[in-house]
């Protein structure tokens, strides 16, 4: 089947949906891959180099449309400012459409695509278990945005991120608050982390403390017991209590730290107020807050959508096109997370896919089949909060045997042993006993012995235990003068197989010996 | 020679025994402790030779024969190949069984002995039992050697009431025993035909088969993953063999050196079973995961491949690198390749190290002696009981061809078959890549739930081609 990729219209999008080497994945699946021209200039990937991965370049946008049988692309359709037309209606009729859809927010596109027959899948539809991660569009965008984020802060902020001691005086290191430990949060972290930040983060959801500690930020505790994990990973709406408390701590830290960064989400709703007016006027003048949700409205009350704004002394950022900003990077990304969908698509190899709805994954991602709106699709069965508290294990049901049983279970051995020997020395004669007692304390040196060798010498002493059992040809050899010729017969055999025993033995031991080497 | 010399020379050889299995306890000391042994076999066969119990009559058959045994053992040393050692093991055990049989009979039909009584009583069982092991220890070794070596199939096999059947040939052993006293006291049970002129020679032939078919037996019951403990269990025969003949010839250094070399492999053995938490009884009564329990825990999820291309990426930005060798690598030869590799990471200032499993391979300490061969420096192998806590610094573990050894099921499944067995928890490090033929499960016959982890990457086919691989993007 044939892919296409457009060049993308919205405006300040600069990314793409597919990079040369994502494309070369592309072709070894079957596929045949066309790319509108200039489409991967914003993010630094030039005609030629698709052209030398094997992709063929279309210069006209329509055609493109209309020849692909899958059209890959980032954000969803909208009008095409040249052409006129909207991107719905470019796409052939039963065409596919790989792109985020956002179909919650957007029901007249559904629509419309829906109209067209078309199969779309949603990259922000994608469910949320562990074996989507590799397609999971979402987290590789977030992860890109919480990183941008921070260089946006320190773009705009007039100070170092790590305290220095120079000889011009102290630089203290600044602070950094992250609101929402989700990936771009996790990412903010990291990044404000390593340029030298005194990092804090705060989450509703009690399980990503580890998580935020384990990237040595400080986790900041709300003395207030609610359970704020949803479905699927996300958050939910918190109790009033909760939030009022949630907030006094806001407050109190604004006044303290240098820069926030917000990525508070709620899926489906608009994202929650948690940064006040009061609270930006009582920050310190030069303070930066990034706002990763201005999207859906913003955590800060102050935040202007796609604008820097400076009120009250503060820089507000609002950029919603964060990955957009590092355009190579995220086209590189999602065109792996789409390389990899495609890959579930089509899992022949043949460059046919088979939109297979037995798949969770496939089915989540699927918004419209045929023309069928499939969205939303069944609730899913995995989610990554834990499950009910496993069952308790089997073995617990046991009885403990009781102690005198355990007594006698260790003393009986002992205890036999000894009678035995007692026994044994009733009615053996003074010559044996000789030989025993000789034997029960050769047994005791061997144990002694045996219990210092190096484990990783185990196997030299196996053979070279073995080339010491042949002693046994002593055996033989007061035997071999006997009368009887089948007795020296005997005799001879064990001697010659004994002495394969000694000098082969030895030998493979002075071998493997000789090997070990530091 | 007059006696009391020989016995001073047996006394110098017994100490030198001692001196080479303690001189095992490292390195170091390990190849001087080899030469002390080789010494105090030299002194033994010397004395013995000259105490006046050979006859210069005899000196050609026992020249002749320690030549001609000499030469076949030294060819086999040489040509063994370092993978193939623990064949080579078992085919040795079976040897010295062979011999204690031999031996076993011919003081049987030797006349010379004048003891009485009680004496001559403890003789005969002596002699009985003497060849009681050594047929054991034969049957049991060749069976063990052509599992090894895979001339038969390496998967248990396991007959209808095996218990049962077990506890006959015993009872029987028992009871022939008993006949075997009365008869040598009556002197009954002659075979002329067979040139054993002695009484209950027939019991004693009967038993012999009885305790070969024993051994048969009980080492087609052992499955492959069992193998370390049968080799070192049949290790521990081969001297208590050795011990019985020294008491049926009243010879104390033989009783020492068998003494000994039993408690070794008796050693030997209850490590192994520790390694794997099993029960001794339990292993040699065959099969395995026989022990109740609900059903073990199914493994979900999916594998995520990887390539060698990926795999030498991973390597490149890991700094603390771990290689968990099991039976795989031996069966892929892939020693040489893994130290290429092990050289060139080390080179790049990588820090690479070796996690050694206890039961890894088919014998105690052979995944050691296959990377010493390789020439991996034996400091930065390590035992499972030194690395564990450590996984955490570890970024990257590599798992050739092992699997049960690795298994986290061990630790968190209670109904696993394997619950309770020390596993090397290489899943607490950063991510592991495991080499694997196909998603065939191990010896175990149990699911490994490493392999579906999130941190882990499969890297499949033939370990050794696959390692090149990754040799070659790293060089390039």
């Amino acid at each position: 089947m044939k892919i296409g990729i457009p060049k993308e219209v919205h405006e300040g999008e600069k990314r793409v949906a597919t990079t040369p080497e994502a494309a070369a994945q592309l072709i070894k699946l079957g596929f045949s891959v066309s790319i509108e021209s200039g489409a991967g200039a914003a993010a630094d990937l030039s005609d030629q180099a698709y052209q030398d991965a094997g992709v063929s370049i279309v210069a006209d946008t329509a055609t493109l449309w209309q020849q692909s049988d899958i059209v890959l692309k980032v954000r969803a359709p909208e009008q095409h400012p040249t052409l006129g037309v909207d991107e719905c209606d470019l796409l052939r009729e039963q065409g596919c459409l790989i792109s985020f859809i956002w179909p919650a927010q957007n029901a007249g596109l559904m629509d419309k695509l829906a109209a067209k027959n078309a199969t779309v899948l949603a990259m922000d539809s994608v469910p949320r278990m562990s074996r989507a991660q590799k397609l999971d569009a979402l987290s590789s965008m977030a992860n890109i945005a919480g990183y941008r984020a921070i260089v946006e802060a320190a773009q705009h902020f007039g100070r170092f991120f790590t305290g220095q001691i120079t000889a011009a005086g102290k630089i203290p290191p600044a602070k950094v608050l992250v609101i929402g430990a989700g990936v771009a949060g996790l990412a903010a972290i990291g990044a404000a982390k390593s340029m030298g930040a005194i990092v804090r983060s705060f989450d509703t959801r009690p399980e990503v403390k580890e998580q935020i500690e384990s990237m040595d930020a400080e986790f900041l505790m709300l003395d207030f017991k609610e359970e704020g994990s949803g479905t699927g990973g996300y958050a939910k709406t918190m109790s009033p209590e909760f939030i009022a408390a949630e907030m006094a701590l806001f407050a109190q830290q604004a006044k303290e730290v240098d820069i926030i960064v917000t990525t508070a989400l709620i899926p489906g709703k608009p994202a929650p107020k948690l940064i006040t007016a009061e609270m930006v006027q009582s920050m310190k003048p030069g303070s930066v807050i990034v706002d990763l949700a201005a999207e859906q409205g913003g955590n800060c009350e102050l935040t202007e959508k796609d604008q820097v704004v400076v009120k009250h002394n503060v820089t507000l950022i609002g950029y919603t096109n964060l990955p957009s900003r590092l355009a190579n990077q995220s086209s590189q990304l999602y065109a792996t997370n789409l390389r990899h969908l495609l890959t579930e698509l089509c899992p022949t190899k043949d460059g046919v896919i088979n939109v297979n709805f037995d798949d969770e994954v496939l089915r989540g991602a699927t918004v419209i089949k045929e023309g069928k709106i499939t969205w939303p699709p069944p609730p899913p069965t995995l989610s990554a909060a834990p499950a009910a508290k496993p069952a308790a294990p089997v073995l617990a049901t046991e009885q403990p045997p009781s102690a005198f049983a355990t007594a006698l279970q260790q003393l009986l051995p002992p205890l036999i042993g000894v009678a035995a020997l007692f026994a044994l020395g009733t009615v053996a004669p003074a010559s044996f006993m000789a030989h025993f007692t000789v034997f029960v304390l050769a047994c005791f040196v061997g144990y002694q012995v045996i219990w210092n060798v190096s484990p990783s010498l185990h196997t030299p002493l196996m053979s070279v235990t073995n080339a010491i059992s042949g002693i046994i040809v002593i055996g033989a050899l007061v035997q071999v003068s006997a009368t009887d010729t089948l007795v020296v017969g005997l005799a001879g055999i064990s001697i010659l197989i004994a002495s394969v025993n000694i000098v082969g033995g030895f030998l493979v031991t002075r071998r493997m010996l000789e090997m070990f080497r530091k | 020679m007059p006696q009391s010399l020989a016995t001073m020379a047996y006394i110098v050889a017994t100490i030198l025994f001692i001196l080479s299995l303690s001189g095992l306890s490292n390195q170091e000391t390990a190849r001087r402790g080899n030469y002390y042994g080789m010494l105090g076999m030299a002194i033994a066969i010397i004395a013995t030779t000259l105490s006046g119990a050979v006859s210069s009559t005899a000196y050609p058959i026992l020249i002749v024969a320690i030549l001609l045994g000499g030469s076949v053992g030294a060819v086999l040393a040489q040509k063994v190949a370092m993978t193939q050692m623990p064949e080579l093991v078992a085919i040795m055990h079976s040897l010295v069984g062979m011999a204690a049989v031999l031996i076993g009979f011919a003081n049987f039909m030797d006349d010379a002995s004048s003891l009485s009584g009680v004496e001559k009583t403890i003789h005969e069982v002596e002699i009985y039992i003497g060849i009681l092991i050594g047929a054991v220890t034969f049957s049991g070794s060749v069976i063990a050697y052509c599992k090894l070596s895979e001339k038969i199939s390496g998967k248990p096999l396991l007959l209808p009431g095996r218990h049962f059947f077990n506890l006959l040939l015993l009872v029987a052993a028992i009871g022939l025993g008993w006949l075997f006293l009365h008869q040598c006291a009556s002197g009954e049970g002659c075979l002329p035909q067979l040139m054993l002129n002695h009484g209950g020679a027939l019991p004693l032939l009967i038993m012999t088969v009885i305790a070969l078919t024993f051994g048969v037996h009980m080492v087609m019951a052992i499955g492959g993953a069992d193998m370390p403990v049968v080799v070192s269990m049949l290790n521990s025969y081969s001297g208590w063999a050795a011990a019985a003949t020294g008491f049926m010839l009243s010879n104390d250094l033989l009783i020492v050196t068998g003494a000994l070399v039993g408690s070794s492999g008796a050693i030997l053995s209850y490590i192994m079973c520790r390694a794997m938490n099993r029960h001794f009884l339990s292993v040699i009564a065959g099969g395995f995961g026989t022990g109740g329990g609900g059903a073990a825990a199914e493994v979900v999820g999916d594998v995520q491949p990887i390539n060698a291309e990926e795999t030498a990426q991973l390597l490149l930005a890991a700094k603390n690198i771990m290689i968990i060798p099991g039976y795989g690598m031996a069966v892929a030869q892939a020693q040489h390749t893994v130290y290429e590799l092990t050289k060139l990471l080390r080179e790049k200032g990588k820090k690479v190290g070796f996690g050694i499993h206890p039961v890894a391979g088919r014998m105690p300490g052979h995944m050691n002696v296959l990377l010493a061969e390789a020439k991996v420096p034996y400091d930065i192998v390590y035992e499972m009981d030194e690395i564990n806590d450590d996984w955490g610094n570890v970024d990257v573990s590599i798992i050739i061809g092992a699997n049960d050894i690795v298994n986290p099921s061990a630790l968190d499944d209670p109904n696993s078959p394997i619950a309770g067995m020390p596993v090397l928890e290489c899943w607490k490090g950063e991510s592991t890549i495991v080499m694997k033929r196909s998603m065939a499960s191990g010896y175990a016959g149990v699911g490994n739930p490493l392999f579906v982890m999130d941190n882990t990457r499969m890297l499949f086919g033939d370990a050794n081609a696959m390692l090149q691989e990754v040799l070659k993007v790293l060089k390039a």
